[in-house]
């Protein structure tokens, strides 16, 4: 359903992106792991036409979508949650959920939605997207516009970013539930073990190249073999 | 009063005026239509250049409606409202000017509004202003509001001015006494060549006063926005003063803010940020499936809600 071919990406005379191919299958989980400066969100925000790569094809069910700009990525069935959720002044969390489905969604439809994400959904629903929430809540709040859209392919660049341990658990459940149900392609930027359990396959990327697609022994034990591949892959929870 | 007038007059209050407890309509320069009840008494000054609103000791939920509109190229229109708000009375009064000017002259409206809040009077008053019409001549309004506010008394003051005002020059004084709280939310919206200047000055005087004023403007096109505000704390007091503007193409905004603390236990706090709108919020909105333009009129229809 989307593939990569031959993406290179270079800033500052650095190559952050050195001749990416990817194919991702439909109704598949992926989880792309890798050290810090690996270029896992610089790939994951060219999918989504938030950067736009030097060199390189993009092709998302049969279509060439190189050149196209966010807005007509997201209509074609993209969605993505970002890293570091952004805030509104004057936009409620219902707006921003009603922008999300483009379709009259009622208030409880709203709160369902919240709910999977772990708020307590009317303490919430009419609360502004602004700094009077923490990070936690605008990222549970981020991931959920994600899930409003229900789309062909959901990105999630590092959800657990910012959130507490408590929070972090039911997140885990939202994603095994992702995984279970969805029809859908869902790709996951994580460090953190517990998403990597749930993916169904787990790309390690390393100084801008794929090093390896599998599940997660085999991906495990490339780790492990290769001590050269940044040890706080997966360090956390270990 | 024709389609047009109908039109100018749903535009400032947004509503029908007549369905409130109490109204004065003024149009073109005269008082046009009025309506009082026991509690909210309407008088004409004597050389008609104004009301006076009176509103009794422990009013309850009353409202009071004062739209003008000018329809009349060249006509300047100056004209002093003053409320006088009872002990305890908790009271909504809607007030605005809407001008409509086709012709080649300026059409000026200056509202001198004086609110006088007695003890534990409550007062929540909203304020539009739009301009309309294609003429040449400017459409101008210069609000000037005076708030005296008595011991426990509250007041919310909310201000609205969102399109085809050439010029204003928009002035707020107030005087806080002990224990009161005056609420300012102002909104602006400038296109074209317009130009809005707004002035704040809070004195808070007496113990526990406070006061917040938040300012939201965006400036368009080659448009100019100048926010002053001036709040001095005399005593154990707060403030939070708050200026947000957007700017879009080669609009123009500029924030004094001053903040004068001359006593001890004054805490004043103020806050300005001038900005284009980020692009990450349009990036956001747009990976919803939103169109660039689409994403930047959400933004701004948010941030002047």
């Amino acid at each position: 359903m989307l593939e990569l071919q031959d993406i290179c990406f270079e800033r500052n005379d650095k190559k952050i992106l050195n001749h990416i191919n990817l194919k991702l299958d439909t109704k598949k989980f992926y989880v792309i792991t890798g050290p810090n400066g690996s270029g896992k969100s610089t790939l994951a925000k060219i999918i989504m036409g938030i950067e736009k790569p030097d060199s390189g094809k993009i092709i998302f069910n049969g279509e060439d979508i190189t050149n196209k700009k966010v807005d007509e990525r997201a209509k074609l069935g993209m969605g993505f949650a970002f890293q570091q959720p952004v805030t509104f002044k004057g936009i409620t969390v219902y707006d921003l959920l009603k922008l999300s489905t483009n379709k009259e969604l009622s208030k409880k439809e709203a709160c369902n939605i919240l709910s999977k994400v772990g708020l307590c959904a009317m303490e919430y629903v009419d609360r502004e997207v602004n700094k009077s929430l923490s990070g936690g809540e605008l990222k549970r709040i981020e991931i959920a516009t994600v899930l409003a859209r229900n789309p062909y392919l959901a990105i999630f660049d590092e959800p657990e970013a910012g959130i507490d341990l408590w929070s972090f658990q039911n997140l885990t459940e939202v994603f095994k539930d992702i995984q279970k149900s969805s029809d859908k392609t869902t790709l996951v930027i994580s460090h953190q073990e517990r998403i990597l359990n749930i993916a169904d396959e787990i790309i390690l990327m390393n100084q801008g190249t794929i090093q390896k697609i599998g599940a997660k022994e085999e991906v495990f034990d490339h780790i492990f073999k290769s001590k050269k591949c940044c040890e706080e892959v997966v360090a956390c929870e270990r | 009063m024709n389609d047009k007038e109908k039109e100018l007059l749903q535009e400032v209050v947004g509503e029908d005026p007549t369905k409130a407890d109490s109204y004065n309509i003024r149009k073109n320069g005269k008082s046009f239509d009025r309506k009082v009840n026991p509690n909210i008494d309407i008088v004409s000054k004597e050389d008609n250049s104004g009301i006076d609103v009176y509103v009794k000791d422990d009013t309850l939920f009353g409202t009071v409606n004062i739209p003008v509109i000018i329809t009349e190229s060249g006509l300047t229109d100056v004209v002093y409202n003053d409320f006088h708000i009872g002990k305890n009375a908790n009271i909504i009064i809607v007030a605005g000017c809407g001008i409509s000017n086709d012709g080649h002259w300026d059409a000026r409206h200056d509202g001198i509004h004086r609110f006088y809040l007695e003890e534990g009077a409550k007062v929540k008053y909203v304020e539009r202003h739009c301009g309309l019409g294609v003429g040449e001549g400017k459409k101008v309004l210069n609000p000037v509001t005076e708030i005296y506010m008595k011991k426990n008394s509250y007041m919310v003051m909310d201000t609205t001015q969102i399109k085809g005002v050439d010029d204003t020059i928009r002035t707020t004084k107030a005087d806080l006494e002990e224990n009161t709280t005056l609420v300012i939310t102002e909104k602006i919206l400038t296109s074209d060549k317009q130009v809005a200047k707004t002035n704040f000055e809070v004195n808070l005087n007496g113990k526990e006063a406070s006061t917040h004023v938040t300012s939201r403007s965006v400036a368009t096109d080659d448009s100019y926005q100048e926010f002053i505000s001036n709040i001095t704390g005399n005593t154990k007091c707060y403030a939070h003063v708050e200026c947000d503007a957007i700017i879009k193409e080669n609009g123009k905004v500029k924030a004094v803010p001053e903040i004068y603390a001359k006593n001890i236990d004054a805490n004043l706090v103020h806050e300005a940020a001038i900005g284009k709108i980020a692009g990450e919020q349009l990036m956001k909105l747009m990976s919803l499936g939103l169109s660039e333009k689409k994403a930047e009129e959400v933004i701004i229809n948010g941030f002047l809600k």
